[in-house]
């Protein structure tokens, strides 16, 4: 497997990579490469020029900013998932860090890279969704803070400008409880069904591989704050959303998941 | 373009393509074919390396990419004078490789397991080995291998 | 007779080490993708990515004018290369449809992946990158997928043969009395099974470097393959090579599972090419062209049937399946459903016994050899089917199994298929096995479990397998029409410093032959185990070998090393009672010394005889000189291993997904060399039974595309899916061959498959639940639910 030929920089520094990828049009970003690389690989993408913004250490960091912890995007999956601050602070993040693909994935793969990937079917995006976190991306225009809610917009598809660099992921404190519940067949795979439940005041939900985007559950949040059981809730679960077919789970099997899983991740909220 | 590295504490630098995968420049440039290929979806970790002291899988990562970074391959852990490194041979009493094309992959998976986790246990094993793919053991002996190494590293609780 | 294995002094059922450890975990061994030539062109192979169509053109201008490119070719431009076809050596009807195969697909494409075009370049790379600018137009038909529309002909793979059908082979030895049998029963159970295709993924992609000496004439193949022998002799007739001119080596091969037991395209496309353009030629597999390129294994709609008294007692047994051939028949692709057409009444004593086989080409993959090889096949259907019977005639299934078991008095026992399974006690065994699982405990712990309501279920999954092994007499190969004999070669040499040199006609990849062909060898020989080195797969150095696969490697490869030995041993024994003075009666050997009886001291080592050999200065009158003895050992029947295997697992009546718990296998295979690669035998080849019965298909669409070929969607376990095992023995050594031996590379494999799917069904049984298909992924396993509670 080789990728097709491209050219390669390195960024110097955040502006120098905005400089960079603003050059060529079929520029990308790569930083642990771990969602790109594969795909390269196929040449089912073939971009003319990387830019890699590896080398930018100071976008590495978990820092405890009061209301808020914020996460640099490179921070490594195994950073998030080890961190002392994240565990103590925020453990439903080092969780469901721990269960992106495998040790090896996790010492490489970047919670801003994950991200700005938007793939519906990542653990990350769709704990973030439910968590509330906000993303931080630098552009030529300046720096702006885009809500999770608005910031997964479709298949493989973000509020992300091109010529704009994810920095950090901000995610609100006050979890009260959570939970985050993964399926699959082997450990190793994305998620089939995966679901996160957060109480932060309010109950939310986020679905992974329901759609081609990460999702929250509309149906399911609004029940509970009408006072719906958890059973009631869980029923709703899926409501306006239709899921993917693949060969693990059908659409139909994917809703029935959904709302199992859902459930069960409320009764360990309560 | 210029890559360097060190590789197994020996320096290199080869002028390659920036596509080259890292896992190809251990191979095909500097000529270590013990790490081996084997799948093209970050799958099965046949390929896997520490960089930096930590596992990764040398298919998904460029060669650039490692620009400057320490490399260990399984050619990297005997002694000089052909002792085996405890956890190879952990591997041999324990009858944890049968084929033998997984085995590089699986001792430096296992490797950066053992050496991030004091505390191992069989369920913690399985689980942090999810990356790598053995057709020949039904992992059952490797299982034991890491196990008996993590013991006797010192690092098991 | 029930044994407990011997502890003597012999090194035999020890579990040493194996010397091939070392430099496999040291990165020192070389695969074939190690192996580079200076000079070596690199070939990539255009695959086709239509299941059925006509080429209308093919436009390589491009791809030859990229960077590196040395030619690009087509069918046409190779077809003075080939001397023949590509070879299926198993027609097993004389009648058999066997369509002209060659390397590169001419005019129509029968599946996807097959091989169009074929670039050949300095580097891999740039060979990959020519390859994306060739542009194949394609005049699509429609596939042929589904096995049981294949047998109707609506749709042909092969026009020409009129026919998708490729052959029909029935065993029935007596057809009326099979009829009465099931007319006069008083229970029948009728089950469809559906064996899945299955992608091989041996850890090692299959790779290819052809050295040409062009002004000498000789080749060199390196190839991973299991079969360098049968390779060599059908690689020389395809390409018109004379076989003194071809050498083929193996070297490490990193597991094959039968998927190396092939003569494949890009094997006589190397050869054909380094010959034509008098440079060596690599090409190295990628994983998920391998998912599409190299064979795949089962692919089979079976139904059986089972009559049975009121007592539940076997009165006939009644199988007639469909097997998918693929596209094209390689190696040995028809013979597979043939390997377990003996064994669909499992370890029960039946009478009556009827088989059919009908081999269908569809537009996929071919298919052929796959570990166990119609033994998981035959045994899945018996074992589930035991299962069918025990619920409808209301007994347990343990208890289905006992009343109909083989009895330790019945052997050697004449099955009712014709063959004669060598020996066993199948009812010690059993009990072994249930026993120490807790059988009726976790009985009790199943109802107690169903009576709280719970919805985690348990399951406890029987299976109970006979594999016959050793393949085999080369008389049986013959009645079979097989084109090639059973026997296996072995030559023991002692050299002039009393080293052992072994050369091997097996093809080991990673069943540890040189740590148990020496241990044979300093069992016999009394010499340290490091004194003795063990040659193979090069056929330069073993020439004569039928190679690695069906369990067969031990009971006649290791077998006829034994017989070498035992043959050196004699010819030492003259020379030494010679050089002594005494007569041979006189002589005793012990720890590679002879010694005369009763006289101390009066002795002659191993080393001092094999020095005598070698300089020849005082030989008895007529005697050679060199310690050396060669066998070629032709078994006189199959070996019949058995065991008992048991899962229990648990299902979430919720999610559907199964939970594998515990797993105990207690696994008769005669004598053990090496205990320690007996077990690493079977776990491996649990897990991939395991494997077929939970995570395992190669999906294909209705238009033939297979929609699975890489490791990431194709899902080989990983150790997180998988639990520790409970392995247990008994002992039953086989009387067809002097170590006493039966095989146990594919014993896991076969036995594993039923037993976990008897365990789901068993879980789920109180809900109506009575079958489901593999792989049994959470949903299927909730759709079974969702269909027996809504009926």
């Amino acid at each position: 497997m080789y990728p097709s030929k491209f050219d390669y920089v390195r960024a110097l520094s955040v502006d120098d990579a905005l400089e960079k990828i603003a050059s060529d049009e079929e520029a990308k970003f790569i930083a642990g490469g771990h969602s790109l690389v594969p795909l390269m690989k196929f040449r089912l993408a073939t971009p003319s020029l990387l830019v890699d913004i590896g080398g930018l250490h100071d976008l590495s960091y978990i820092k405890d900013e009061g209301d808020h912890l914020a996460i640099g995007a490179l921070t490594r999956h195994t950073e998030v998932e080890h961190s002392q601050l994240l565990q103590a602070e925020l453990p439903m993040l080092s969780y469901v860090a721990s269960l992106v693909g495998d040790p090896q994935v996790r010492h490489r793969g970047t919670i801003g890279g994950s991200v700005a990937h938007g793939d519906g079917a990542s653990d990350l995006p769709a704990a973030l969704l439910a968590l509330d976190a906000s993303m931080i991306a630098v552009g030529p225009s300046g720096r702006r803070e885009i809500p999770a809610k608005e910031f997964f917009k479709g298949f493989l598809e973000t509020a992300l400008s091109p010529d704009e660099l994810l920095v950090e992921i901000k995610v609100p404190k006050g979890v009260s409880s959570w939970s985050y519940k993964k399926f699959n067949r082997r450990a190793q795979d994305w998620a089939i069904v995966g679901v996160a439940a957060v109480k932060n005041g309010s109950t939310k939900v986020a679905f992974v591989n329901m759609g081609s985007s990460p999702l929250r559950s509309t149906g399911c949040e609004d029940a509970l704050r009408s006072g719906a059981t958890i059973e009631e809730a869980a029923e709703r679960a899926a409501e306006g959303i239709e899921p993917p077919s693949d060969l693990n789970a059908s659409s139909e099997f994917r809703v029935h998941l959904a709302k199992v899983l859902t459930r069960r991740a409320l009764e360990e909220l309560s | 373009m210029k890559v360097s590295m060190k590789i197994n504490g020996v320096e290199y630098e080869r002028d390659v393509e920036p596509r080259r995968l890292l896992v190809h420049y251990i191979r095909e440039d500097v000529g270590l074919t013990g790490t081996n290929v084997g799948c093209d979806t970050s799958s099965c970790g046949a390929c896997t390396v520490l960089m930096d002291g930590k596992s990764v899988k040398s298919c998904t990562v460029l060669a650039v990419q490692a620009e400057g970074a320490e490399i260990t391959t399984i050619e990297g852990l005997a002694e000089p004078d052909g002792t085996l490194h405890p956890l190879q041979r952990a591997f041999q009493e324990c009858h944890g490789l049968q084929c033998g094309y997984c085995t590089p992959g699986m001792v430096m998976a296992s490797l950066s397991l053992i050496k991030e986790n004091p505390g191992l246990d069989e369920r913690k094993v399985r689980e942090g080995l999810e990356g790598n793919l053995c057709r020949c053991t039904g992992y059952h002996n490797i299982v034991k291998a890491v196990l008996q190494a993590a013991d006797e590293m010192g690092v098991k609780a | 007779m029930t044994q407990v294995a011997e502890q003597g002094t012999s090194v035999i059922g020890k579990k040493v080490l194996r010397r091939e450890d070392p430099a496999l975990l040291a990165g020192e061994s070389k695969f074939v993708a190690d192996l580079d030539v200076p000079g070596a062109l690199n070939i990539f192979v255009l695959r086709s990515t239509a299941a059925n169509a006509r080429i209308k053109a093919i436009d390589t201008t491009a791809a030859k004018e990229s960077k590196g490119v040395v030619a690009v070719y087509v069918a046409a431009d190779l077809e003075s290369e080939w001397a023949g076809p590509m070879p299926c050596a198993w027609p097993v009807t004389a009648d058999m449809k066997n369509p002209p195969h060659y390397p590169l697909a001419k005019d129509t494409v029968r599946y996807v992946g097959d091989a169009v075009a074929v670039v050949v370049a300095e580097g891999a790379e740039e060979a990959a990158d020519a390859a994306a600018l060739i542009e194949v137009t394609y005049e699509e038909l429609p596939a042929v997928v589904d096995l049981e529309e294949a047998a109707k002909d609506t749709h042909l793979v092969h026009e020409s043969l009129g026919t998708n059908t490729s052959y029909v082979w029935e065993l029935n030895p007596n057809p009326e009395a099979l009829e009465r049998a099931f007319s006069s029963a008083k229970y029948v159970v009728s089950e469809r099974y559906i064996q899945q295709r299955l992608i091989p993924a041996a850890m090692e992609p299959r790779g290819v470097l052809a050295i040409p000496s062009p002004i000498g004439g000789d080749y060199t193949l390196y190839s991973a393959t299991q079969v360098p022998h049968i390779l060599k002799v059908m690689a020389a007739l395809t390409l018109g090579i004379a076989e003194t001119k071809l050498r083929v080596i193996a070297p490490s091969v990193g597991g094959g599972f039968g998927s190396k037991l092939n003569v494949y395209a890009e094997e006589l496309l190397c050869l054909a090419l380094s010959r034509r353009h008098r440079r060596p030629v690599r090409w190295v597999e990628e994983r998920s062209e391998g998912g599409q390129a190299t064979i795949h294994g089962r692919g089979q709609v079976q139904n059986i049937e089972l009559a049975a008294d009121e007592n539940g007692k076997l009165l006939g047994v009644r199988v007639s399946l469909i097997a998918d051939m693929g596209a094209y028949l390689q190696l040995v692709t028809p013979g597979v459903p043939l390997l377990g057409a003996f064994l669909y009444h499992g370890v029960y004593h039946v009478e009556n016994y009827g088989f059919k086989a009908v081999g269908v080409f569809t537009n996929k993959t071919p298919t052929d050899a796959y570990r166990g090889a119609g033994r998981p096949e035959a045994t899945y259907a018996i074992e589930r089917a035991m299962d069918a019977l025990a619920r409808k005639v209301g007994v347990d299934p343990a208890e289905i199994r006992r009343r109909n078991l083989i009895q330790p008095e019945q052997f050697p026992y004449n099955s009712p298929a014709g063959l004669v399974f060598d020996s066993g006690d199948y009812p010690a065994n059993f009990k072994v096995a249930l026993d120490r699982l807790g059988y009726s405990k976790l009985r009790e712990e199943q109802a107690q479990r169903r009576a709280s309501g719970s919805r985690r279920h348990l399951g406890i999954g029987i299976s109970f397998f006979v594999e016959m092994c050793g393949l085999a007499p080369s008389r049986v190969l013959a009645s079979l029409n097989y084109s090639a004999g059973g026997w296996e070669s072995a030559t023991v040499r002692v050299l002039p410093t009393s080293k052992v040199q072994v050369v091997t006609g097996t093809a080991p990849h990673g069943q540890g032959h040189e740590t148990s062909w020496a241990m044979i060898v300093a069992d016999k020989l009394g010499v340290p185990l490091e004194d003795i080195e063990v040659l193979h797969s090069d056929t330069a150095i073993a020439p004569h070998g039928m190679d690695t696969y069906g369990s067969r490697s031990l009971s006649v490869g290791g077998t006829a090393v034994h017989l070498a030995t035992e043959r050196v041993l004699d010819k030492a024994r003259k020379l030494a009672a010679h050089q002594l003075e005494v007569s041979e009666e006189d002589l005793e050997y012990s720890s590679g010394v002879f010694s005369v009886k009763g006289v101390p001291g009066k002795v002659m080592p191993l080393a001092g005889v094999a020095f005598e050999a070698f300089t020849a200065h005082n030989l008895p009158d007529g005697m050679e000189p060199n310690l050396e003895a060669s066998v070629s050992w032709d078994p006189p029947n199959f070996t019949f291993p058995y065991g008992t295997h048991l899962a229990v697992v648990e299902v979430d009546e919720e999610t559907g997904k199964v939970e594998l718990l515990r797993y105990l296998s207690i696994d008769d295979c005669g004598n053990q060399i090496n205990p320690l690669i007996v077990e690493g035998q079977i776990h491996g080849g649990i897990v991939q039974g395991i494997a077929q019965a939970l995570y395992e298909e190669a999906v294909y669409d209705r238009d033939g595309n297979l929609l699975n070929p890489s490791l990431a969607d194709y899902l080989v376990p990983s150790a997180a899916e998988m639990p520790s095992f409970e392995l247990g023995q008994t002992v039953t050594p086989s009387p067809t061959n002097p170590l006493g031996v039966k095989g146990i590379g594919e014993a896991g494999t076969i036995a594993s498959t039923p037993a976990i799917m008897n365990a789901i069904v068993d879980a789920l049984s109180h809900l109506g639940v009575t079958n489901i298909e593999m792989p049994a992924s959470p949903e299927r396993v909730w759709r079974a639910i969702q269909d027996a509670v809504a009926s």
